[in-house]
């Protein structure tokens, strides 16, 4: 049952094959048989679950239907969900139990999707690897010994390990993207504004975006039906309609224009990964698609961008954690700024506060215009470059990331190689638009990922030619040997 | 030497809306701590601001009364700084694009003339919550109910000179954000709050002196006494060879004195930057068009408007409209009894004394401008004298009537105006004082003119002043002369 998708939930559940309790037991059981190993979850609701799922086979016996009704899923530990733990992968948040829930965990449960608990991730979603968090490394399924991608390493994980079938995951810089490409799952990136932010605990306001993570494009398009629309409570969220993704599924690709970028096949990245891409790009081709080779020039200037902007508001959206109304607070703090000084100082991780340096620093007085704005001007150039790109072609194509998973603790010393990993998601972050990663074979046992970009609000078009790829190969299929 | 004051003024008015400026909880005054902050106020981790429609109106009307220019885009940023009572470690208010650019407002000094103060710009912003010191045994307790309060910070350019000066500007502004209806003025309450930067430079010379900050001075009594001292403590420390360093000082209204906060060297850094939850604001000519049309008659206007309607003086037409209040009962009493003049005088005379004496605001007043306008009427049409009227307004005053008529009816205060009467009354008069009567009669012109006074007060106190005094003059003078 641990290896049916999404879709065939639905139908299984719509059948009455199985029933959701039945379905959420036997998942409970996975976790808790296989998470130790892996520590994707750092909290599970073992007894909502039931509950939930209960509710949800009580909804479709009363006649309700409902494609992710009774559908077991789980959330990137950033969402805050009332009554339950939301670390963010902190110890600052060790305790923080949530009053309220965010607008994509409602909006799901509202569709009847069970939630089985909550996801490791890297602390405050800073980090490549799911190494920062304060709850321990997530392990890749596909290789214990790999990191398996973050921020939403727990997520991609779990997923992979077959312990769900699909979870939520926010992408700032590539968030989703990056572990999807890394275990093998499909992983999709909302234009900026398409789903709601509210209730997600900030890392950088202006580039999060929350998503699907899936083994298909299709279970990616049932959870962002559900996920995406206009929220009154976030103003950075879009009045624009949402797009019938699974009707869009199944369009041909015939005239569909791919562009490849030059930049995404220069230095740095793995020959191995650039053939593997290739080869996607030929299968594309016999279903109907042209190819054209473009340029994104500002491309380079990508990552020392978005470690300005991204750090920069970080530096005051993590503000807020101060040891005065909630999560960690230090032990007997003499005064205020002892309070503050100590309560950050052992509440937050490295990685963290190294970000919270660097962005405190490029907005302090006489560096603002020099690291931030300058920063600012890149950002409109690089989404310039998309703009222009996409006047000639449909769709952008090339890796997802520029190496295979790497070793555990391997680039622990050095953070900026960590850093480099981004350099192809990070410009669509840059931009807003949307992007996708999907699986696109494997190289030495290791999956790796091809990252699709399109337009604004065309999450229907990378969802399209996602599920038309993964129609004629099976690469989403293979499961890791052990699970 | 000769030294001259350059005064700053940096207001902080609390908008009236009836929810918090990116939440939406009540803003009303002293509800229990933390009943009215919401999630977004306490800063959860995940939670984002909406803007709030209203304040942004608010803030329009100001830019329109104050001739400013009124950004098309504006835009929030964040102000970034750790304080227990600022729940999100950053403000959220604007920097290089405020809501309303460079406008002015014209002041009327005491002796009559008039003065421009410039306005740099005003901006929107949150207000911050409340630490409280006490009741918690060497702890301090946050209420977080103000916080999200909207402000309008409105900054002067340097144009005042002396405390005075200030008092009259933010005056001023006080009127005019009570007159738009934007901010209900308690300064009590903290509803308009004062920050004053002041400097002193010999007189003649170009430069500004350093500055001094002091902040949050919430009365105009102390705004003047604030200022007064710091000019003091600034001027002494120069002329004997000190130098004023840039600082914010606070006010202590008990001492009387102004007392370092911290330097300039100690100020934060901010770092400001664009507030990325929320979007720029773009106004529209139309919105301002329309909300133009909505402006009520402000000050500046209403004072005009007395003048030429009404016929009052600039002095009394300035007076009458320094207040919407003051203006509303001064045209209601007009109103009532149609005679603007008698009406300014009874409003800036036995009320405005009233009021002084009880320290009242004209909204508290014991006397209504309905029973005034009655009493006014009274005198109009000779029912009563202005002597007798002043009675019958602190029989009104005491609550010993619901009207002027009754007053002078259950008092018998009605004025006398039968000629036969008062001449039989007259006649006694004369009888009982016939000997100064002879004695008048023996003079030449200018004595009688002086006598004359002594008759009149003789009949007015006999007829307990109610006699008509014109009756009795006319009606002496024939008998005198007779």
């Amino acid at each position: 049952m641990h290896r049916l998708t999404l879709a065939q939930i639905a139908r299984g559940l719509a059948d009455k094959a199985f029933s959701a309790e039945e379905l959420t037991r036997a998942l409970l059981a996975r976790i808790a048989e296989h998470d130790g190993t892996l520590n994707s979850f750092i909290t599970v609701t073992e007894e909502r679950a039931l509950e939930q799922a209960r509710a949800a086979d009580a909804r479709r016996a009363a006649g309700e239907q409902g494609a992710l009704l009774g559908a077991p899923i789980a959330h990137k530990d950033l969402f805050c969900t009332k009554g339950v733990l939301t670390t963010c992968g902190s110890k600052i948040l060790h305790n923080f139990v949530s009053p309220y829930d965010a607008t994509v965990v409602e909006k799901l449960t509202a569709a009847g999707a069970v939630s089985l608990g909550k996801l490791n991730m890297d602390e405050f979603a800073m980090g490549s690897a799911n190494e920062s968090s304060h709850y321990g490394p997530v392990k890749n399924p596909w290789d214990l010994s790999r990191v398996p991608g973050g921020s939403s390493g727990g997520s991609a994980a779990a997923i992979a390990a077959r312990l769900l079938p699909a979870a939520t995951g926010t992408d700032t810089g590539g968030s989703i993207r990056q572990p999807a490409a890394l275990t093998g799952l499909t992983g999709l990136k909302p234009t900026y504004g398409r789903v709601s932010r509210w209730g997600m605990v900030a890392y950088a306001s202006s580039l999060d975006q929350a998503g699907p993570m899936a083994r298909s494009a299709e279970d990616c398009a049932l959870l962002l039906q559900a996920m995406a629309g206009l929220d009154p409570k976030d103003s950075t969220s879009v009045d624009q309609p949402v797009d019938d993704y699974l009707a869009a599924l199944n369009q041909p690709l015939a005239g569909l224009r791919i562009g490849l970028p030059k930049e995404y096949f220069g230095e740095g990245l793995d020959a191995r990964i650039a053939d593997k891409v290739l080869a996607v790009v030929e299968v594309l081709k016999t279903l109907g698609a042209t190819v054209k080779d473009i340029s994104l020039p500002n491309t380079r200037h990508a990552i020392p961008s978005y470690y300005v902007i991204a750090p920069a508001e970080a530096s005051s959206n993590l503000s807020r954690f101060d040891g005065v109304r909630f999560g960690y607070r230090c032990e007997n703090p003499v005064d205020l700024t002892d309070l503050y000084k100590r309560s950050r100082a052992e509440g937050f991780g490295d990685e963290v506060k190294r970000r919270i340096m660097v962005g405190t620093y490029a907005l302090s007085a006489g560096y603002y215009d020099a690291y931030y704005l300058k920063a600012q001007r890149i950002r409109r150039l690089i989404k310039n470059d998309f703009v222009e790109a996409f006047g000639e072609v449909d769709l952008i194509l090339g890796p997802t990331t520029p190496n295979l998973a790497w070793k555990l603790g391997e680039k622990n010393a050095d953070p900026v190689s960590a850093y480099l990993e981004d350099i192809y998601t990070i410009t669509a972050n840059l931009a807003g638009i949307p992007g996708l990663s999907m699986p696109a074979g494997f190289i030495d046992g290791l999956p790796v990922g091809v990252q699709l970009l399109a337009p604004y609000f065309q999450e229907s078009r990378l969802l399209n030619v996602a599920h038309q790829y993964q129609q004629v190969t099976d690469w989403h299929k293979q499961a890791p040997e052990s699970f | 030497m000769q030294w001259e004051t350059v005064i700053g003024l940096e207001i902080h008015a609390q908008l009236a809306t009836a929810s918090k400026i990116f939440s939406g909880s009540a803003t009303t005054f002293g509800a229990e701590p933390n009943t009215q902050a919401s999630l977004v106020d306490l800063g959860m981790p995940g939670v984002l601001p909406v803007l709030n429609e209203n304040a942004v109106r608010m803030a329009c009307m100001f830019g329109l009364a104050v001739d400013a220019e009124i950004g098309e885009r504006n835009v929030f940023a964040r102000k970034n700084y750790f304080y227990p009572d600022l729940p999100k470690g950053y403000q959220t208010s604007q920097m290089d694009h405020p809501i309303v650019g460079r406008g002015f407002l014209d002041i009327t000094l005491e002796d009559g003339t008039s003065k421009r103060i410039g306005i740099t710009r005003a901006h929107l912003e949150e207000d911050a919550g409340k630490s409280l010191h006490e009741d918690f045994h060497g702890m301090s307790g946050i209420d977080l109910n103000r916080a999200g309060t909207p402000l309008l910070e409105i900054v002067s350019e340097p144009d005042i000179r002396s405390a005075k000066e200030a008092v009259a500007y933010v005056k001023a502004i006080h009127a005019l954000v009570r007159y738009l209806g934007i901010c209900d003025g308690n300064m009590a309450e903290g509803s308009l709050r004062c920050d004053c930067n002041v400097s002193v430079r010999p007189k003649g010379q170009a430069e500004f002196g350093t500055r001094a900050e002091i902040k949050n001075v919430n009365s105009f009594r102390f705004i003047e006494k604030a200022i007064n001292h710091e000019v003091q403590r600034q001027i002494e420390l120069i002329e004997d060879g000190g130098k004023v360093v840039q600082e914010t000082r606070l006010y202590d209204p008990n001492k009387d004195e102004t007392r370092s906060m911290r330097s300039k060297e100690e100020a934060n850094d901010y770092r400001y930057f664009p507030c990325p939850d929320l979007l720029p604001v773009v106004i529209e000519r139309s919105f301002l068009e329309e909300l133009r049309t909505q402006l009520p008659e402000l000050p500046v206007q209403k004072r005009e408007r007395f003048e030429r309607e009404f016929g009052l003086s600039a002095y009394d037409a300035s007076v009458l409209s320094a207040s919407r209040e003051m203006a509303d009962y001064f045209e209601q009493v007009n109103a009532t009894c149609g005679d603007a003049k008698l009406a300014a005088n009874w409003v800036m005379g036995e009320l405005s004394s009233l009021l002084n004496k009880d320290n009242l605001d004209i909204e508290q007043s014991p006397v209504s401008a309905g029973q005034l306008g009655g009493l006014i009427l009274r005198i109009k049409d000779n029912t009563i004298s202005g002597k007798i009227a002043k009675m019958v307004f602190e029989a009104l005053a005491g609550g010993e009537g619901a009207s002027a008529d009754e007053v002078i009816e259950r008092k018998g205060l009605k004025q006398v105006t039968d000629s036969g009467a008062i001449e039989a009354m007259l006649d006694e008069v004369l009888a009982a004082n016939a000997a100064q009567v002879e004695q008048y009669r023996a003079s030449d012109e200018a004595k009688r003119g002086k006598m004359f006074g002594f008759f009149v007060g003789q009949a007015m106190k006999a007829s307990r002043g109610k006699a008509n005094p014109q009756q009795v003059n006319e009606l002496l003078k024939k008998k005198l002369e007779g």
